[in-house]
């Protein structure tokens, strides 16, 4: 991978090496009930995936929603029920990258969502090897595995990676 | 020593001998430069110094013969132009021998070879004898870099003048071990080299000629598929270069290889810049070949490298995937847009079958993409004109392209339909390619598209910007089906918004305004819908509809955007203002005339709205006059208001008379800010008729009390004229009348604020063209700030004095506005403003603190940046002003500086964490969100400093992630974010 920004992992090649690329949706328009003070802007599905659209991907120069990893249509939320539920695509059924990019969005959402949230980060049904699938949305849904992760070094550098600006 | 003994002898004075012995055996330097000098002011030859050398250069000591080479050199490097053909060559022949010398002697041997490949005199052939004898006697790839640098410069020396045939292979060895260059100036280097610089002196060499192409072409290819990013920058752009000088011949047997690499990089890279660059070659290498003049015989290789792109490219676009289509794409107009015959070849070649993908996909966001691509190979037609109109490639391509955009403007999805409009766009540009039939549809097509709902603002948009270019090129085809259609929907729409389906029709009615001042782009349209607007409005008027205020400002936003398409045809212009002027004049008098029984209705002209709407038509409609025009319209205008002269409006029978500056009604008072709209909109040099009555009828008006929408618009006006008056005994005398007005005024009670407005506004003219008195008015303003009743009202007019107008003391309208006024009134004025402050007493430094915020906001960040150590500790005490002006203000100063100056900013860490989350949780979203992006700016501060703070802060950020307000929530997510990296692996 020569030239691409930050974010590779290792150095090794690339599991899908040619993916196919979605175009970025605009910022979000501002509108004038958001600009008027007096009213409640509800927690609404944009807002979910404005905060995770534009997670990078560990191993492409690619933001999540470049990939089609995350879509709109995908994130379901309730702001008076305080829930969220997210559900990703990893680009190919195999990829072992899915572990990464789950743990990316989930502490996107630790970070970026009030406490009352309970979230759900999972694999979209039927995208993915489904032993592992199951496997992996245990994980990232069990938080103190969660929080151990978070304890490595290494896993927390690269989630730092893809949850920063790019430049 | 046979070149020196051939020379004939002359005997070197003795002061010479001393010099020489001092240099050789006593190792100083300093009589290098003397002996040089000797020779420059005639006191000895060269050849005398060669004598006088005469033992050293032949000393069996190889330091000693080095040092006196060494002193015959560096004489040289200071004396060549003095030398004669003759000894150049004596001369030469000399050092070529010392070139077999010993190791030692050589960088002595070369300077002395520089010195004389700077020689006016070297006679032909001298160049090929010395680079060959460096070439056969040194390896120079070994010698130290100082030597290779000497060697480096000798080259260059020949090849600004001489000739390099011989030897294009060694140069280019000895060149090109350089490349790429990989260089990091070493930390605080004196001479400033930065890696750029090398890149692009070796790159002027490396492609300062042909004859190296057959070396460095294969180089090339060679290092494009480096791993080094750098390295393959410098290898496309290298190519880059050298498609300027080189032609097929050059680059015939590369050119399968070179296509290879450049297509590899644009289809796998992951870096913008390396297919930015192996696009740019490909062009590149494209436009070289197009140019070069071919033989009868010789193969066209132009054509063959077109067809390999296409062969390795086309199959891309028709890949039901659509994988690789942008990078081809993107390859093939790289090729096209570099010749008319290379874009003739790749778009009749690509044409058909983007077309006929087009309709092979059934997805409407497959399609945009194709039609985004086929727009791209239109946009390139645009870059070649062709003369002949059969020769036209697209011709035969018209109906097909046709159907097309017209199934893309119908198509469900936006995004199909912006490509739509924005093809449709290009394809009118090329000229005589749409029939009239194409246009009808078009037209028809855009019409519907300009009523579009709320949902689709972005494709009206476009079509209105559609219609607007399209009309200036086809105003017969719009005249003839858009206008009329416009017209109806205007007099039928406009007849009944307040019914069942009012807010509908309504929004609808505005389409059609919007429409009508869209398509006002040619001289013969406007002469269409500028009367449908003015008579909409007259109906309006006349009671034959029921509508608001609104409606009436919606007409005049269309006239307004009708104006500013005029102001660049000065027909249009003279028009524009001639037709509409009068006739918004004639309604708004006959507005204010007073009634027996009075109607709502009429009233709406004189709204403070509606008023402010039509004088932005009246300024947008009077700046761009000719002087001509101008003079004949304040000859009616001025007249109108002093002495009600009503003859030149269009209906003018007035049940009494207009006189707004003597006792008329309110309502006629409030017309000046239309007088107002117009004077101070006149070009500098247009004479005002009764200019001295007019300013003191203004500096009367000024003074009514009971309605401050007139007095202010007597005070902007006379401010306005004031401002553009030349300097003169008119002006001082318009001043004195101001002053006294003030002052009288700020004395008595009832008409402070009046008096106080008007001072404001003197003051903004004043500051604005640097006029000397505009220090005493604003001494004077700044004696306000502790004015019970003044105060807050004197610290808002200092957002006033920096900030620019809209309507009057404009630079579009002719005003005198010097470019750095705001940094000289902050210089003039802070340091007072900031005294005030500790002197004033505890309840009224809020009004300075505020008039501070608003100059430091108005401030260019980097003229704000060198004063920050005097006003910090000033701005942090305004961060706990309970006034939301001032935290807003001071927010948005400090969050720049603590971008641009962290190391400052990062000794008040504490106070500006603490303050920052307190304001963080202000009742007003503005001082929330301004807080936050404070707080995230804090980040770019030291880490170190930072991090103390890291734990309080987080858990501080986690409170506004539940704001209300969506826009608070989305600035404490991004300052969250950064606090949770700081001092986190990789971040």
């Amino acid at each position: 991978m020569v030239g691409g920004g930050g974010g590779g992992v290792g150095g090794g090649l690339l599991e899908n090496a040619n993916p196919l690329i979605y175009e970025r949706s605009g910022e979000r328009p501002v509108t004038a009930g958001e600009e008027d003070e007096q009213v409640p802007d509800s927690i609404d599905a944009r807002e979910i995936f404005d905060l995770i659209r534009s997670i990078n991907d560990p191993e492409h120069p690619l933001t999540l929603e470049e990939l089609n990893v995350v879509e709109q249509v995908r994130v379901q939320v309730s702001d008076p029920e305080s829930t969220v539920a997210v559900a990703f695509t990893p680009t190919i059924p195999h990829c072992s990258m899915a572990t990464l990019i789950g743990l990316s969005i989930k502490v996107k959402l630790l970070r970026s969502l009030p406490q009352r949230f309970k979230m759900d980060v999972h694999i979209t049904p039927g995208t993915h090897a489904s032993e592992h699938a199951g496997k992996l949305n245990k994980q990232l849904a069990d938080k103190e595995r969660v929080a151990a992760a978070l304890e490595n070094t290494h896993l927390l550098e690269v989630v730092n990676q893809c949850l920063s600006a790019r430049s | 020593m046979a070149a020196a003994a051939a020379l004939e002898a002359a005997a070197p004075p003795s002061a010479l001998w001393g010099l020489v012995h001092d240099f050789v055996t006593g190792q100083q330097e300093g009589p290098a430069d003397q002996v040089a000098a000797d020779v420059k002011s005639g006191s000895y030859t060269v050849l005398q110094v060669v004598e006088a050398l005469g033992s050293s250069l032949e000393n069996p000591e190889h330091r000693a013969r080095a040092r006196g080479i060494q002193l015959l050199s560096q004489v040289l490097l200071q004396c060549h132009p003095l030398l004669l053909e003759k000894e150049v060559v004596q001369l030469i022949l000399f050092y070529e021998n010392r070139l077999k010398d010993h190791h030692l002697v050589i960088p002595a041997v070369l300077q002395g070879l520089k010195a004389l490949s700077l020689c006016v005199a070297l006679p032909p052939g001298l160049a090929v004898s010395v680079l060959k004898a460096i070439f056969q006697e040194v390896h120079v790839q070994s010698l130290p870099q100082m030597d290779r640098h000497t060697v480096y410069s000798i080259i260059t020396n020949f090849m600004r003048t001489r000739e390099e045939g011989p030897f294009v292979e060694e140069l280019f060895e000895v060149t090109s071990c350089y490349f790429p260059i990989d260089f990091t100036p070493p930390p605080n280097d004196p001479h400033g080299i930065q890696r750029e610089d090398l890149i692009l002196s070796l790159r002027a060499v490396l492609a300062s000629t042909p004859q190296f192409a057959e070396f460095l072409l294969p180089l090339l290819i060679e290092k494009v598929d480096s791993e080094l990013l750098s390295a393959k920058l410098d290898s496309l752009q290298t190519l880059d270069a050298c498609c300027a000088v080189y032609g097929q011949k050059e680059l015939k047997a590369f050119l399968p290889s070179l296509w290879a690499s450049v297509r590899r990089e644009v289809f796998q890279t992951a870096s913008e810049r390396v297919e930015a660059e192996g696009l740019a070659a490909l062009h590149s290498l494209t436009a070289c070949l197009s140019r070069s003049v071919l033989r009868a015989d010789a193969e066209d290789l132009l054509d063959s490298f077109l067809s390999s792109i296409l062969q390795d490219c086309r199959h891309h676009l028709c890949e039901p995937d659509m994988k690789l289509v942008w990078p081809s794409a993107k390859l093939l107009q790289a090729a096209a847009g570099a010749s008319a015959r290379a874009c003739d070849h790749v778009t009749s070649n690509v044409l058909p079958l983007l077309l006929e993908q087009f309709h092979k996909h059934s997805q409407s966001n497959q399609r945009r993409t194709i039609l985004d691509m086929i727009l791209g190979f239109l946009k390139l037609q645009q870059k070649w004109g062709h003369e002949d109109k059969d020769q036209r490639p697209l011709g035969s391509f018209k109906d097909q392209l046709c159907s097309l955009v017209f199934m893309a403007l119908t198509d469900p999805s936006t995004q199909l339909q912006l490509a739509g409009i924005r093809t449709l766009t290009v394809l009118g540009a090329q000229p005589d390619l749409l029939s009239s039939g194409d246009l009808e549809l078009a037209v028809g097509h855009l019409y519907r598209l300009s009523f579009l709902e709320e949902d689709s603002q972005s494709c009206r948009v476009a079509a209105l910007e559609a219609s607007g270019a399209l009309a200036t090129l086809y105003p017969v085809a719009f005249s003839n089906h858009l206008v009329p259609r416009l017209a109806e929907e205007l007099h039928a729409g406009g007849s009944d918004l307040t019914g069942r389906n009012g807010p509908a029709k309504a929004s609808r009615h505005l389409r059609c305004l919007q429409a009508l001042s869209a398509v006002s782009t040619h001289p013969s349209l406007v002469k269409e819908t500028l009367p449908l607007l003015l008579q909409h409005l007259w109906e309006v008027h006349k009671g034959n509809m029921v509508e608001g205020s609104s409606e009436v400002i919606a007409v005049c936003q269309s006239l307004q955007q009708v104006a500013e398409k005029c102001q660049q045809h000065p027909e249009s212009c003279r028009y524009f203002h001639q037709t509409a002027i009068p006739c918004l004049l004639a309604l708004a008098v006959q507005a204010s005339m007073p009634e027996k029984e009075p109607s709502v209705l009429r009233k709406v002209l004189l709204e403070d709205e509606v008023l402010a709407a039509m004088v932005s038509v009246f300024g947008t409609a009077t700046t761009h006059l000719s002087p001509e025009v101008a003079a004949q319209s304040v000859a009616h205008i001025v007249p109108l208001f002093l002495d009600g002269n009503v003859s030149f409006l269009p209906e003018n029978s007035f049940p009494s008379r207009f006189q707004p500056f003597q006792d008329g009604s309110s309502g006629q008072r409030r017309l000046v800010a239309l007088l107002m709209a117009f004077v101070c909109s006149l070009p500098r040099d247009v004479e005002i008729p009764q200019l001295d009555q007019l300013m003191r009828e203004l500096l009367e008006l000024s003074r009514c009390h009971g309605c401050p929408f007139s007095s202010t618009a007597a005070a902007k006006c006379f401010a306005g004229l004031l401002n553009k008056h030349p300097a003169g005994q008119q002006l001082d005398e318009f001043l004195q009348l101001a002053v006294d007005t003030v002052e009288a005024g700020l004395d008595s009670g009832p008409c402070r604020s009046q008096a106080f407005t008007l001072l404001l506004w003197v003051t903004k003219a004043l500051v604005l063209r640097y006029h000397p008195l505009s220090s005493r008015l604003t001494a004077q303003l700044m004696g306000l700030l502790s004015d019970p009743e003044l105060g807050q009202a004197a610290a808002d007019g200092f957002s006033l004095l920096m900030s620019d107008c809209t309507d009057v003391l404009t630079r579009a309208g002719h005003a005198e506005v010097r470019i750095m006024f705001r940094q000289r009134f902050f210089t003039d004025n802070v340091p007072a403003l900031v005294q005030g402050f500790h002197a004033a007493p505890q309840d009224v430094k809020p009004n300075y603190l505020k008039a501070l915020s608003h100059v430091l906001n108005r401030l260019p960040k980097p003229v704000l940046l060198p004063e920050l150590p005097t006003l910090l500790s000033l701005l942090l005490e305004a961060l706990s002003c309970p006034d939301g002006v001032v935290q807003l203000s001071t927010l948005g100063c400090l969050q720049p500086l603590l971008l641009e100056a962290p190391q400052v900013m990062s000794l008040h860490v504490d106070t500006l964490v603490t303050k920052f989350l307190a304001l963080a949780s202000s009742p007003s979203m503005a001082v929330r969100i301004a807080a936050l992006q404070c707080m995230h700016a804090l980040t770019r501060l030291p880490t170190p400093v930072l991090l103390p703070h890291r734990p309080q802060v987080i858990r501080a950020l986690a409170k506004p992630l539940d704001d209300r307000k969506r826009l608070v929530r989305k600035e404490a997510v991004s300052a969250r974010g950064e606090w949770f990296l700081l001092g986190s692996p990789g971040s």
